[in-house]
This record gives structure tokens, sequence and C-alpha cells, in this order.
């Protein structure tokens, strides 16, 4: 029996495949099993083809592979779309009583399982739960105890009255009794349960939570697939702890709003993608002239132009990187797990605001609308620090006023930050701008001022090379002399990767790198390897060529950008083939 | 908030570099002395300026202020005064600033009556980059980039600002210094967005949109007889093409500003030193 079990439900767009697909995974969480979840889905409302996996496990599970044990089809697409993925002995809960299911063929070797969902739905209440039927007869297929599922929809339906809950539980049964009665079959699979508590939370969650958790009370934003669940998340949860959410016209809008509020004192955010990073490219380069701490966010998605909005890709790293004219101070993270999400969230403000520069947040889709277990402590608040750099009050403002009495918010500093006065600090009226300016923040073109502006900026940032802590993480064999690298949401497969890979008697060393700029000098690592392989969800291997430019040495690219996430076995295979050809 | 700020406490050292004569130096005054008129002082002000000669403004007034990217100053201004309430918030901005690359800002942001002051410093004329049509322009108006004229009617920002939702629509006239200080004042007693486009006549580009011109032909509403808080006769006073008026033109006495209506009220650069009180419940709501 395999450690893992992979489950999917399929069908169209409004056909409730997510809700159904959240309500299983919940399940599986609270009773103790590890889940990651991935969807397909397309960029529409109704139609098409949506499905929601899980992948669940005792042990943490952090990737997809390319597997599916059971898959509940409502429409034949569902079955099409997943024919790579399912085995012989993989089971398809349908319900042949469906029109479009009527005459769908069950792949040679697999178990195909007509349950009629709606009849049996009916019966307990309402068509509507026909999904619900589906769950129960999952529930039976893999041995998973349907107690675990009452739990989730009490969660999902408790608040829309017991009456609802009920007719929920008692369609999961029927489905449950009807696989029982009717198929004498024996499945593989059991999913057995613990004791173990775990949270389930997806990273643009990951990010609102962390960014309350760091003290943002601001935020603006503009709806975009996949950033608009960070702002739907903030939305009715910052306002408990003081703060506030603006839905903006446009992004354009959105950055200086924030902007507003950061000038105001605020911790501030916005989130957006790679279509809103191209407007927000304006007012960036005024956020860092003027040294206004701001948090941005880009969950990337397959570009360019509107691209594929519902797929993966790591395809802003440049824009992210040098995006703007002229020379732009900034700091890069990216996160590269859900829980990474959380911190590196909070990290981004302190850097924000100990700096006074603008903080990318470099997220991506397979990360941000992927859900994931992980144990509470995960999450512990107590270990959240907050760091607000040189913020002077009226007791300390005259340090730093000239000879007039004037507050002096852009004054050259030995390591480049300059004193930060919030609006209503007495004797601190001063004004910033986006045009080069003076220790007063007055715009001036006098040639030595321009250069100490300009140094000092850069500074800031070469401070915080040395002050801060810039290490990749690491995992896999650090003797091997074969160097996987990569960044954001790859690292989940990864390191899967790394014990698939063992099997074949591969080693390899990975490390996995969140901080893009300024980032970590790879140089030894690199020279110390063999072989140096970089991986990324892109065509051109932005990362890899960084890295190449940092360590002045060739490596290899093992790049993806069909829209899908690498899948740890697909990855191994890939990493595999490079080392090969490397090594011929 | 002291009682014995003057307005000329709002004044920087700095020189304003406008041309001798032109109308933003009457506008800025009207807004220090409304500012100061309101109990203001300049450490519990913020300014946001745009682009623009009217950008300038940030640079020659005395109080906390950024001046910003071209067309932005709106949304800048919004979250200032969202994220503390305290403060007194004025935008300055031209024509182009305003209704040309800003004009959508400007729609939402009078949709969203956010309690703060616009003051539009309105030429009818690019002058930063000397002498190009503006939004505001005549359809005739000869300029190096329109030879023959813009030949599209000028936008008509008071009929924009009513079709959008307004609370506050005012106009005003530079040179005519008490009344533009009392409307700005009024624009920032108002409860919600106050909104005033103040003609302010640029001396080197514009020969048709003069002092003169604007002496002659202005129309003070409250000469009238003008009930500001009538809609209809606000809407017809906004739409008549042939006269150009001054003073108030509507007011929505009902108005509940954004940051009432959201609850707002409290300084958010106060933070913790750690994360907030009952944090660990976000992270419970995931089980």
């Amino acid at each position: 029996m395999p450690a893992d079990f992979n489950w999917a439900i399929g069908g169209e767009a409004g056909d409730g495949i997510d809700s159904t697909g959240k309500i299983f995974a919940q399940a599986l969480s609270r009773a103790g099993r590890h889940v990651f979840t991935s969807k397909d889905f397309a960029s529409r409302i109704r139609g098409g083809y949506t499905a929601y996996k899980v992948r669940t496990a005792v042990d943490p599970v952090q990737s997809v592979v390319d597997r599916l044990d059971v898959l509940i089809a409502l429409t034949p697409r569902t079955i099409e779309e997943n024919l790579d993925e399912l085995h012989e002995g993989s089971v398809i809960i349908y319900d042949g009583d469906r029109t479009t299911m009527e005459n769908v063929e069950i792949p040679e070797g697999m178990v195909g399982l007509d349950v009629p969902l709606k009849r049996l739905a009916e019966e307990a209440g309402g068509a509507i739960m026909r999904n619900v039927v589906a769950l129960g007869a999952a529930c039976e297929v893999s041995d998973f105890p349907i107690e675990n599922l009452d739990s989730a929809l009490e969660k999902r339906f408790g608040s829309k009255g017991q009456a609802l809950v009920d007719n929920n539980k008692e369609a999961a049964r029927k489905g449950r009794d009807y696989v029982a009665e009717e198929y004498d079959h024996e499945f593989d699979y059991e999913l057995e349960t613990t004791d173990a508590d775990y949270v389930l939370l997806n990273g643009d969650e990951a990010i609102g939570m962390g960014a309350i958790a760091a003290g943002c009370k601001f935020y603006a934003g503009y709806p975009i697939t996949p950033a608009t669940d960070v702002m739907e998340y903030l939305t009715g949860r910052i306002e408990q702890f003081g703060g506030h959410v603006v839905q903006a016209e446009d992004e354009l809008s959105a950055i200086n709003i924030a902007l507003g509020a950061a000038r105001a004192g605020a911790r501030s955010m916005t989130a957006t993608s790679g279509p809103g990073i191209d407007l927000m490219a304006e007012t960036f380069g005024l956020v860092a002239t003027s040294e206004t701490p701001l948090v941005i966010v880009d969950v990337m998605r397959s570009g360019p132009s509107t691209g594929m909005p519902t797929k993966q890709e790591q395809g802003d790293l440049n824009m992210m990187l040098y995006g703007g004219h002229g020379e732009i101070p900034r700091f890069v993270l990216g996160p590269t797990s859900i829980s990474e999400c959380f911190w590196k969230t909070v990290e981004a403000f302190n850097l924000a605001e100990k700096y006074q520069t603008p903080v990318y947040i470099a997220a991506d889709l397979a990360m941000a609308v992927t859900e994931q277990t992980f144990p509470p402590e995960s999450f512990d608040m107590d270990e959240v620090e907050i760091e607000r750099g040189k913020v002077v009050d009226e007791e300390t403002i005259d340090e730093w006023q000239n000879e007039k009495g004037q507050f002096q918010p852009h004054a050259i500093t030995d390591d480049g930050v300059s004193p930060r006065a919030f609006p209503g600090t007495a004797e601190g009226a001063h004004m910033s701008t986006g045009l080069e300016h003076d220790e007063l923040g007055r715009r001036t073109e006098d040639k030595e001022m321009r250069v100490e502006q300009v140094d000092k900026r850069t500074r800031k940032v070469e401070t915080a090379r040395e002050e801060e802590d810039w290490t990749p993480r690491e995992f896999g064999n650090p003797d091997s002399e074969n160097l996987v690298i990569s960044w954001g949401s790859n690292e989940g497969a990864m390191t899967e990767a790394i014990d698939f890979l063992e099997e074949e008697d591969v080693d390899v060393r990975f490390l996995s790198v969140p901080y893009l700029f300024p980032r970590p000098d790879l140089t030894e690592e690199v020279e110390s390897a063999e072989n140096v392989v970089v991986v990324e969800c892109n065509a051109t291997g932005q990362f890899a060529d960084v890295v190449e430019h940092d360590t002045l040495a060739r490596v290899d690219r093992v790049n993806k950008y069909d829209g899908v996430r690498f899948k740890a076995d697909e990855l191994a295979a890939d990493i595999k083939a490079a080392l090969q050809e490397a090594d011929q | 908030m002291s009682s014995d700020v003057r307005f000329t406490d709002f004044k920087s050292d700095k020189q304003p570099t406008w041309c001798p004569g032109c109308g933003d130096f009457g506008t800025m005054n009207g807004m220090m002395k409304a500012l100061a008129n309101t109990g203001n002082d300049p450490d519990n002000t913020f300014v946001v300026a745009g682009i623009g000669c009217s950008g300038k403004i940030g640079t020659y007034m005395r109080s906390y202020a950024l001046h910003g990217v071209h067309g932005r100053a709106l949304p800048v201004g919004t979250g200032v005064k969202l994220a503390n309430p305290d403060l007194e918030v004025m935008v300055a901005g031209g024509d182009g600033d305003g209704y040309s690359i800003g004009a959508g800002h400007f729609v939402h942001a009078v949709r969203r009556n956010v309690d703060m002051t616009y003051v539009v410093m309105d030429n009818r004329i690019y002058g930063l980059t000397k002498g190009q049509a503006s939004p505001t322009s005549r359809e005739d108006f000869e300029t190096s980039t329109t030879p023959e004229g813009p030949q599209q009617p000028p936008v008509n920002p008071l009929a924009l600002a009513l079709a959008a939702g307004a609370t506050f629509i005012a106009q005003s006239f530079s040179t005519d210094a008490q009344r533009h200080a009392e409307i700005v004042q009024e624009a920032i007693e108002h409860d919600g967005f106050g909104f005033v486009n103040v003609f302010s006549p640029c001396v080197t580009f514009n020969d048709v949109d003069t002092y003169d011109y604007f002496r002659d032909s202005l129309v003070d509403v409250a000469e009238e007889g003008h009930d500001r808080t009538d809609y209809d006769a606000a809407k017809e006073k906004i739409l008549d093409a042939d006269k150009e008026y001054q003073g108030v033109i509507w007011q929505d006495e009902a108005s509940v500003p954004y940051d009432q209506k959201h609850g707002l009220d409290e300084d958010m650069s106060e933070i913790d030193e750690g994360a907030p009180e009952g944090a660990m419940d976000l992270v419970r709501e995931f089980y």
C-alpha cells in the first residue's frame, strides 16, 4: 500500500468542486492526516473543466505527484484530463444516471463505481448534496471513517442550521452504504487517522495572516487572480485588529493609497499579480525615492500580458529585481513554502521599516491557491518580532533638525537610514518627493547632493546585506557533487524529489533561496559542486541567470512553463536527466 | 492644534519659482489662510501634490507633505487620511493632473467621499511643459500640440464631480483672495470630500483664460441667492455653458464621509511590539 493517497473531484466550474474538495481536505486534516491540495481551474465561472486534488499521508506532504488513486468524475472530460495520472486499480466514482455520464467508458484496469449520486442526495433532502454523497462513497473506498467527514460538514454548513448539517451527514452515509452494499470489492486503501491537530491554509491566507501578525493595519488592492485571496482574507479580519482594507479603482491607485497610509505611519501593504505589478512600477520608484516602507506582494501567474491567469509561472523575477525606470533600491523576498509565506511577510514589514524601502514578496500561484497542513506551532505568534527602525518622536526629533529647526527626513547617515517622523509629530513637518531631493526632502539638482542621496539609498541595501541573515534553506546531502538550486514554491516538490532520486542512487544537495535581492552569494557552493542545476517555473531561467551572474559560472537549467507546477516524481526525472546530460 | 497659528506659519522658507503673476500664488495663499482659520497647524496637516506647476505647492508650504507621481495625488491623500483621520489632508493639483492623467482617480475619490479637501489649480493649459492643451482648454485654443485647437470639448470638472456623486462642489478665483480663502475653508469644514476648482490663470501660456476674462465673466452664486443644497439648481449652474460661476455650488448636507462610515478614528501608526493580542485565534480558524 502506498504511503500517500491521491484523490480528486472534477467537473465543470459551477459544480461546487472547490467547496466539496475543501470539505474532504478539511476532514482529513481534522483526522490528523497531512494534506496538500491543488487545483486545476480556468478563468471562468461556469463550464469548462475544474478539479480539486488532495494528496494526503500521515507524514507531511508538500507537493503533488503524477498519480491519482480515487477520482470523483462529474463529467467525462474529468476522466480524459486525468488519464496520465490514473493507473491500474484507480477508482472512478461517477453517476451513471447523469445523461453525460451514461455511456462513459472506464479505462481498462480501473474500477468504475457507478453511484446514483443525485438520486441518493434527493433521498437525503436535496440534489444539491450529490457531491457529498460522492464524498461518502470516497470514504468507503479509502476506508476513512465517515465520522471524520462530519466535523468538516459542521464547519462548512454549521452557520446555515443543524438541519442542513444533518442532511449532509445523511447524504454522505448514503454514498458510503451504497458502495458497501453494491460493490463487493476490496480496495487497496486505508486512511488511518492520528491524534495530531493540524491547520489547513493556502499561501495567500498565510500572507494575509502574516501581515496582521506583523501589525499591518492597512491594505489597498484591486482584485486579480491569484492574489485576490489575500484581500478577501484580510477583509473582515484586519478590522478586528484596528485596520482597514480599501478596494481601489485600479492598481495605480492601490499602490498610491497604500503609499499614503505608509506615509501616515501605518504598516501598509498591497498585493497583486504580474499585470498589476506592471502598473505599480510607476509608483514603485516614488516609494523608494521618498524612502517609504511598503510591502508589495506579487503572486505570480503565467504571463506575459493576460497570459494564463489561472496557471503557475515564476516569470516576474526580472520585473521585481529590475522593474521601474532609473535605479531603485529594493528588497525582494521569495517565500518557499506556505508557512514561509507567513514568516516572510513578517520579515518584509520589518525590512521595509528598518530600511525605509519597498519590499516585494515574490509568491507564486502554486503556493497561493494551494492548501497545506501544518502544526499550529508553525505560526507561533509569540515568535513574531516587530522592528520599526529609526522612528523619532517629539523627544528625539531635535537630534535630526538642521540649524533652522527643520526636520531632515533624508538626512545623510553612515548606514544610509534616515530618521522617520510620523505626521502629527510636533516640529516634524516635512515633505518628500519623487524628485531628487536634499536632506529636507526638497527638490535639488545639486550635483553633490544628488550623488550623496543616491549613495545613501544604495548604502541602505549594503547595510542590510551586512546586518541581516540571507542564508538559503538547505536540504539533501551537503557533500553531494550535485547541487540543485531553486526559489519559490518549487521547494516542496524538490524536497520530495530528493527521496525519489535517492531510490535511484542519485544524491543531491538542494539550496532553496528565499532571498532574491539581496541574495546569498552562492559562489562557494557552486564552485565546489560538479554539476549545478537551477530549477524554476519559467522559460528563460531568470534565476539561473542571476546565479551565473553572481558566481561567474555556467549552470544547467530545468524549466517548466506549461502552466503546471513541478510534480515531485516528474521533477526527480528531470533532474536525473539533466545530471546525466551534464556527465556526458 | 494651537489657536495662535497664523497663515504665514504654513509658508516654507523656499521661494516659489512660479512665473511672476501666476495664479498659483493666490491659490496657495488662500489654502494657507483656510488651514489657519480652521484651527490647523503645520504638524497636523498633510498636503499631497501632483505633478505640474501646481505640484510644487508642497515645497512652498510648511506641513507634512508628499509630492507624488503625475495624477495620483488623490489616492495618496486617501491613504494618509484613512490611516490617520486626525490629520487635515489637503490634496492639490492642476487640471492636467486631476482631469487628464488622474481623471479615473478623481471620479473614484469623489465617490469614496473621504473627508479631505481637493484643490485644483485650473489654468486650462499645461504650463510646466510649456504650453500644450489641457483637458479644460477651449475647443479652439491653439497650442503647440493643437495648432487648430483640441477640436474636442473641454472637460466640465464640476459636472464630472456631480455625476460621480460629489457631496461638495465649489469654484473659486485665485485673485479674489478673500472669497477664494472662504470657499476653501468651507471645503475643509465639509464632512466629506471637499472639491474646489480654482481658476488660477497662467500668465505665460494662456492668453484666453486670463485674469481679465475671469474678472469680467465670473458670477458669484452667493450674490444670486443660489441654494447650494438644491441639487437641481446646482445642476443647472454646473451645466450652464454660458457662464462661469464661483462659490459653493453644491453641498450635500447629509454627507457621511467614508472614514466615518467605516468607523476609522484611530492613528494606525501605533502598533504592538509583537503580534497583536488575539492573533493566535487567526491560526485556530484554520483548524
